[in-house]
């Protein structure tokens, strides 16, 4: 029963750590952006990002390195974890030693801008015009923009060909809640697993249920409303039915993936980052928009990074830290990062007609990207965390039978309307 | 700390010193109050780096931990620093939440439970290798598994068995004509799951403290005991078990205060869920700071304090039973 690693407790200890040593000594100031006061020629500038699978030899940490070459600087990359990098930010504007560019997942951007640590783009002559408003959306609060994607990403639904073919169903024929479910009974029918999807109780629950929320018109400020019932419903009727299985509760995306690719699944709801380990698979696969209740795509929610630019107090940096984001923003630039990752749309309309002149076969996921929604968006902002909470608890609740998906949904909605209010 | 009191001249603790300081003296009590003073200087220096060690990991994160939850900080007030004073009110809250009574009674069950098996698992085994029979040592060896094991495997491993469609628990027991148990999924299980696990990963841990506490029974008095005509279970009940309470009691107090604060192995399992059925205190402090897109402090160090206050009763309850068997 020892515990020599208590991850909650070091984290905990490790922030306070931080802090009282910024309290006690206020001597870590020299680790902000290498200290580098002449602006112009050379110096270090730091960059952090969420990426800790590309290590200092890879293209990503390459084409990062070019821009501050181009820029006349040295840029030191470091990678956190995603949910490690929000926390080591608000440490960091704390102490005030942010790094000079922080690469952020987008529901965090309103997040962080909320604690007056991010410029806005304006301040720093960015220009934004040319992004697509529904996902420059995530980075836009009271009118003042926080961030530029780097590219996008979003959910939808991969589907095993040979699976459809032998219980003979043509996934062009789903359109609407109504046809999926008949294709779903036919898969069952033929004695195959219907769909996996995540329902795991974290963000990533809330991001896998949103597509079905959005698709019958549910909205986030009302978590009971009759349209979130039938979303959670359409869930909940899956499991009872036998055409998801049981542990998608406990599933994240990368479960649920794992799911898939053994070959039992028809469908399964996952991202664009999966395209090239679909192309892999060991038997052919296709994509589907995930469909709106009466028909038409469902908005996905938006995923990917935002380029954010912290407050510094050497206000000089500031002219090489422009020049280093609009070198990762060209158009060039965003596909290069896109077929660097292959699972990032550029979010410009110019990015994505010239990466699908390199390869069409991304064109459904240009689609859904242009149809998807960004979390925080409709001005939700930091509102956003606390509703999704209430939210993947509600799921969470229904999917395991604890409660009806109406029961659950009207607590959700009471919990949400509290921690918002 | 009681290296940091300087004894007054005259006192009995310090013989030595105390000739140096009172012959020269004599009528004049001057220099000797001097000398007194830089004692206590050098006293002070050679506890200072205790003091700072002290401060700095124990008074300084509690201090913390309680100034964050008499505040309101928010995501902007943790960075600006101007958190406003709210006094009780996130306790209030805490308390009144719907999650409270739930993540109470789980932190009941959890570690209640885990304890008594994992005491009386490991006090069975600890007897069992008492019999130093071959490969005792090797078996015993093996029994440590669970204990090296870095937890984030052994949790995974538990969760990938205990998976509802493809876990081998499952597909053991379907052999067997039993049916599908939602082990991590279903409200009534789930708490009973990430148990089954800690008791496993917990039993290590009494085996060795129980194992080497028999050591230290002389094996005279059994002997003596068998030879007046006790039985084995007689032995045991009678002259083992009460001369291992000692033992017994530092194992129980040392498992309840780790298993009070088990984040790990339940997060990884169930996140603390389906809703809130496997949440306890320890999870539900961990999921307000960390485990949201927006890091709800306050709250969770009010929960934090919360446990720190039920491990310190548990503490005090053993101090006094460890006086009162002291003077018994």
């Amino acid at each position: 029963m020892i515990r020599l690693v208590k991850s909650a407790r070091v984290a905990a200890m490790v922030g306070v750590l931080a802090l009282s040593g910024a309290a006690l000594a206020g001597c870590s100031s020299s680790a902000s952006g290498g200290g580098s006061t002449s602006s112009a020629g050379g110096g270090t500038y730091t960059w952090w990002d969420p990426y800790p699978q590309h290590d200092a030899s890879s293209d990503w940490t390459k084409r990062v390195e070019a821009c501050g070459v181009a820029a006349g600087v040295t840029i030191k990359r470091t990678a956190y974890d995603t949910t490690a990098l929000t926390n080591q930010a608000l440490l960091s504007a704390q102490e005030g030693t942010a790094p000079d560019i922080i690469l952020l997942d987008n529901p965090a951007v309103s997040t962080l801008a909320d604690t007056g640590m991010l410029n806005t783009t304006e301040s720093l002559g960015l220009d934004t015009s040319g992004i697509d408003p529904n996902l420059l959306a995530a980075g836009v609060i009271d009118n003042k923009t926080y961030g530029i994607p780097i590219g996008a990403n979003t959910l939808a639904l991969y589907y095993n060909k040979t699976i459809l073919d032998a219980a003979g169903v043509d996934p062009t024929t789903i359109t609407d809640w109504a046809t999926l479910n008949d294709a779903l009974a036919k898969v069952k029918a033929a004695g195959k697993k219907g769909i996996s999807f995540a329902g795991i109780g974290t963000e990533e629950g809330s991001f896998q249920f949103l597509p079905w929320f959005w698709g019958a018109g549910a909205k986030l400020t009302k978590l009971d409303s009759p349209q979130a019932t039938a979303a959670l419903t359409l869930w909940t009727d899956w499991l009872s039915k036998g055409y998801a299985p049981n542990s998608v509760i406990t599933n994240s995306q990368n479960t649920t993936w794992e799911e898939f690719l053994t070959g039992t699944f028809a469908f399964d709801e996952n991202g664009t980052w999966q395209v090239n380990s679909a192309a892999k698979a060991s038997f052919p696969t296709g994509v589907i928009q995930i469909p709106a209740e009466n028909g038409g795509a469902a908005p996905a929610p938006t995923g990917g990074e935002f380029l954010t630019m912290p407050v510094q107090k050497d206000t000089a940096r500031y002219a090489t830290t422009k020049k280093i984001v609009e070198c990762m923003t060209t158009t060039a630039g965003q596909v290069t990062t896109a077929t660097t990752f292959a699972y990032y749309i550029p979010p410009t309309a110019a990015g994505q007609t010239q990466l699908l002149s390199q390869d069409p076969s991304l064109k459904p996921w240009v689609d859904a990207v242009k149809a998807a929604k960004g979390r925080t968006s409709d001005n939700l902002g930091t509102k956003y965390p606390k509703i999704s909470q209430a939210m993947w608890t509600a799921v969470q609740k229904a999917l395991s039978g604890e409660l009806s998906p109406t029961a659950a949904l009207a607590q959700a909605q009471q919990a949400a309307a509290k921690a918002t209010s | 700390m009681r290296a940091t009191q300087t004894p007054p001249v005259g006192s009995p603790g310090t013989p030595g010193r105390e000739a140096a300081i009172t012959s020269p003296s004599g009528p004049g009590p001057r220099p000797a109050g001097r000398r007194i003073r830089s004692t206590q200087w050098a006293a002070v220096a050679f506890a200072a780096p205790l003091l700072v060690y002290l401060v700095a990991f124990y008074a300084f994160p509690l201090y913390r931990n309680i100034e964050l939850s008499v505040h309101d900080y928010t995501i902007r007030a943790f960075v600006q620093g101007n958190a406003r004073f709210v006094g009780l009110s996130n306790y209030t809250d805490i308390v009144s939440s719907q999650t409270f009574l739930p993540a109470l009674r789980n932190t009941a069950l959890f570690t209640l439970v885990s304890i008594a098996f994992q005491y009386a698992i490991g006090l069975g085994l600890a007897v069992f290798f008492r019999n130093n029979f071959r490969l005792s040592g090797v078996l015993r060896g093996m029994f440590l598994i669970p204990w090296l094991l870095p937890l984030i495997v052994s949790a995974s491993t538990w969760s990938w068995m205990l998976n509802s469609d493809s876990g081998i628990v499952n597909s053991v027991l379907q052999a067997f004509g039993i049916g599908q148990i939602n082990w991590l999924t279903s409200p009534g299980m789930a708490l009973v799951s990430v148990i089954i696990a800690n008791i496993w990963l917990g039993i290590p841990f009494n085996l060795v403290i129980l194992y080497s506490g028999l050591q230290n029974i002389s094996p005279d008095i059994d002997e003596a005991a068998a030879l007046d005509g006790a039985s084995g279970w007689k032995r045991f009940w009678h002259i083992t078990f009460p001369l291992l309470r000692p033992v017994s009691a530092i194992t129980l107090l040392l498992g309840l205060i780790y298993t009070l604060k088990v984040v790990d192995v339940i997060w990884i399992m169930t996140t603390g869920g389906p809703g809130d059925v496997s949440t306890t205190l320890a999870v539900w402090s961990y999921r307000e700071a960390f485990g949201t897109g927006q890091p709800a402090f306050s709250p969770a160090s009010a929960v934090g304090n919360l446990l720190i206050l039920i491990a310190l009763v548990f503490g005090v309850v053993y101090l006094y039973l460890q006086r009162r068997q002291e003077e018994s």
